[in-house]
């Protein structure tokens, strides 16, 4: 293994800049070195005005999302010993199709928009009373849509999709994945107020299942899947509009399984 | 308007892929290349034109030669717009689309129609 | 949120962001990418084989003459290397949807998701008999 390895940085500063420059940085490389440690590294010893997120170093706060060689990783879940062959060169940027403010750093507030407007939060069809004590879920119920709670907000899969990069008011992987986490808990009977604001061009519909915000997902959580499973689901529910047009009942299952979990 | 359509649009396309996966390359494999290039013993005319009068066959081929083209015309549609970036002209690609599959379907209703 | 304009590069509380451009050759910057766009196009060559068997069944309908003339047809070389390049296509069509299904419709059994190559198998299996039978329906007279 070679003793360094060269990463070239983006660099972007607004007072500066117009556009992005690269800047070759020379790193030790240290067997257990994530790309993050080499971030720290030059930080701390080469050029202090390197500006980038992290925090938990551990692939859980979702910060520290960053374009290593043109893939979305996360900078300390990616080594850098697996680079230390392939000419010795690494190139680090900014997430893509994301504004940049600084550097490696970018803008998230239209994406937070975007997670506010699927209203991830519970819905239920009733609130029952304090007295009757919490819901209960099944091991099963909870295997429904734990898949789709794991994610992390780390905005990879938004730089990994094309659509996202191609229209603006796409709401985009991570959104629609939430939204169905909370379609498919028991507990929850808000699908069709979110599939009001979801079954759009912008929404579900955009999606054309190129699935590379599945491939990329630290946390495999499969959003082209939850996407694709709403998709189906948002047929039949317009299936059920034609059927029954004089009102929709809110789905019979989700409200019997909470009743008989709490008779148990 | 348009997000009203796009659920059985995008239903139309599933099943327009299903039709397409089992049963296009088959028949693009037969009629294409193997009769043509006598890989394999060409059927006779009146032995293709028994088969097409019966009303099931008709069916089959009315099934097969409407959905994949909706399949086609969703597909297209999109990969216009991601493509080529062209998003502006949806009326245009919208008609140009969906209108072709419905002039495919119509021509092959007509032409299984017309075979007696 | 603000769209800034092009003049100032830095107004209090708000830098200039940097606004990537994305080519309309996006597709082209990356192989998955240009996989995603061969497999979206092979709808194209799916169109095209319908529109084959349209001008076959009209062929049928004119008669055996008109039929005889079509079949001459089709053996002409740049039928015959479009017929090549649309089977390509098409089969790549089948796989990938098949092996992408099981993602839209997780199947699961006493409360296990069912492995995903465990679903799509069945439909390679329907593919082959399918195709089979209508090999054997068509093939039923010789002539």
């Amino acid at each position: 293994m070679a003793d360094t390895i060269i990463l070239e940085i983006a660099r972007y500063s607004p007072e500066r800049d117009r556009e992005p420059t690269f800047k070759s940085y020379e790193v030790p490389v240290h067997k257990d070195w994530v790309i993050l440690d080499a971030l720290n590294h030059v930080k701390d010893k080469v050029d202090g005005s390197l500006t980038y997120r992290w925090s938990c170093r551990m692939g859980i706060c979702g910060s520290c999302g960053i374009m290593v060689n043109g893939e979305p990783k996360l900078g300390c879940a990616t080594f850098l010993s697996s680079y230390a062959g392939t000419g010795n060169k690494v190139r680090v940027e900014a997430l893509r199709y994301f504004p940049v403010v600084r550097d490696l750093v970018t803008e998230l507030s239209d994406f937070l928009a975007k997670l506010k407007k699927v209203k991830p939060w519970l819905i239920p069809d009733n609130e029952p009373p304090l007295s009757e004590g919490e819901f209960l879920q099944t091991p099963e119920q909870l295997e429904n849509y734990k898949q789709f709670a794991m994610c992390i907000n780390c905005t990879l899969c938004y730089a990994a999709c094309p659509v996202v990069g191609l229209d603006s008011t796409f709401v985009g992987p991570a959104a629609i994945a939430l939204a169905q986490r909370y379609n498919k808990d028991s507990r929850d009977g808000g699908t069709q107020e979110r599939t009001a604001v979801l079954a759009h061009p912008e929404g579900i519909w955009g999606c054309t299942f190129v699935g590379e915000c599945t491939r990329v997902c630290p946390k495999h959580v499969d959003p082209a899947g939850a996407i694709q499973q709403y998709k189906v689901e948002a047929v039949l529910q317009w299936a059920r509009t034609l059927i029954l047009p004089w009102g929709q009942k809110k789905s019979q299952k989700t409200r019997e399984e909470a009743g008989s979990a709490a008779a148990d | 308007m348009r997000q009203s359509n796009e659920a059985p649009l995008w239903a139309l396309f599933s099943a327009g892929g299903v039709v397409a996966a089992f049963l296009i390359p088959i028949h693009l494999f037969l009629f294409g290349l193997a009769f043509p290039l006598g890989w394999l013993g060409t059927p006779s005319y009146e032995h293709l034109m028994e088969l097409v009068r019966s009303p099931l066959v008709k069916l089959y081929l009315l099934v097969l030669c409407s959905l994949p083209l909706f399949h086609w015309a969703h597909r297209f549609r999109y990969t216009l717009y991601d493509g080529l970036k062209v998003k502006h002209l949806n009326e245009v690609i919208f008609t140009l689309c969906y209108g072709g599959a419905v002039v495919g379907s119509v021509l092959a209703a007509y032409v299984l129609w017309s075979i007696k | 949120m603000q769209q800034l304009t092009n003049a100032p590069l830095y107004t209090e509380y708000h830098p200039r962001w940097y606004r990537p451009h994305v080519s309309v050759y996006w597709w082209l910057g990356q192989w998955r990418y240009l996989k995603f766009i061969l497999r979206e196009l092979s709808s194209v060559f799916v169109a095209a084989v319908i529109v084959m068997t349209l001008f076959q069944l009209r062929a049928l309908r004119n008669g055996p003459e008109a039929y005889a003339h079509f079949q001459q047809r089709m053996q002409s070389p740049v039928i015959i290397a479009f017929a090549v390049i649309s089977l390509f296509f098409v089969v790549f069509h089948s796989i990938t949807w098949f092996n992408l299904t099981p993602r839209a419709m997780p199947v699961r059994l006493r409360g296990k998701r069912i492995p995903e190559w465990m679903v799509a198998a069945p439909n390679y299996a329907l593919w082959a008999i399918v195709s089979f039978i209508i090999s054997w329906l068509v093939l039923g007279g010789r002539g």
